[in-house]
């Protein structure tokens, strides 16, 4: 190692694990996608709320609606996950169940996203007519 | 308290939290930051719920069906109406939060009006949504 690095530069470099932020990031990130996603998420749920099965699928078709959604279901487990978290770690003192909510919550979150994303996926590559009816 | 011997002044005691004007009250920031919470809880449920109607779409017309006809009931309507403030309450306060993060807005008296205002946006939202889903189609 370079005898020119600081005390300071040499104490971070030896750091706890140096994802510290990790989450702080993550979470910040996620918000913003999440800010444009949930917009167009809601703007989606307006034009379907009446709708029957074939408009929902055949919107789903929609390369782009499909992606976009695969995203907000992505970015949303993800975020509700982070932010589960927090709120876990504040309210649970005792370590086992802390653990045990925070291995439940990161399953949840892990979950809830793949079958998310299979489902629209699912939908998205169906034939146009005929399959499900 | 008894009346204090003339001439003594009145023993000192600590301030009540709650009683007499005290040093505690509801401030609406304090609210603004535990409904911040409540409604990120709610939406952890709220996904839950989407991923539902995902999974009814790929399970095809019938599961989808029910799933509209549910989410069409009283109590259906009610939850998703819930969920609808706590998606634009979230969705606003977050933004604010992004502007704290940036550094700006946190005089006491601008972190007042952005709640004020992040509450307004999200009632007002709410019910501009729902008008237009409840006026449009019959179902």
């Amino acid at each position: 190692m370079s005898v020119i690095r600081s005390p300071l530069g040499r104490a971070r470099g030896m750091g706890a694990s140096k994802h510290g932020v990790g989450h702080f990031i993550a979470q910040r990130v996620t918000a913003i996608a999440l800010v444009l996603l949930v917009i167009w998420g809601l703007a989606a749920g307006l034009s379907l709320a009446h709708g029957d099965y074939e408009s929902a699928a055949e919107w789903l078709r929609s390369p782009i609606n499909a992606g976009l959604a695969s995203l907000l279901a992505l970015a949303a487990f993800w975020h509700m996950q982070l932010g589960m978290r927090t709120i876990i770690e504040d309210y649970f003192a005792k370590a086992a169940t802390k653990g045990a909510l925070l291995v439940l919550n990161v399953f949840v979150g892990w979950l809830g996203g793949a079958l998310t994303i299979i489902c629209i996926l699912k939908v998205a590559l169906s034939a146009a007519t005929g399959v499900n009816t | 308290m008894a009346d204090a011997t003339p001439g003594l002044r009145p023993r000192p005691v600590s301030p009540n939290i709650q009683l007499d004007g005290g040093i505690w009250r509801w401030h609406l920031t304090m609210a603004a930051s535990i409904f911040h919470r409540v409604s990120g809880m709610a939406l952890y449920v709220g996904a839950l719920i989407a991923m539902a109607w995902a999974l009814a779409l790929a399970a095809g017309p019938d599961a989808y069906a029910g799933f509209s006809a549910l989410a069409g009931s009283i109590i259906g309507r009610i939850v998703l109406i819930g969920l609808t403030l706590a998606v634009f309450y979230h969705l606003c306060n977050g933004l604010r939060h992004l502007v704290w993060d940036a550094g700006y807005g946190f005089q006491p008296r601008t972190a007042t009006n952005s709640a004020w205002l992040v509450i307004v946006v999200a009632i007002l939202a709410t019910v501009a949504f729902w008008a237009a889903i409840l006026t449009t189609g019959a179902a």
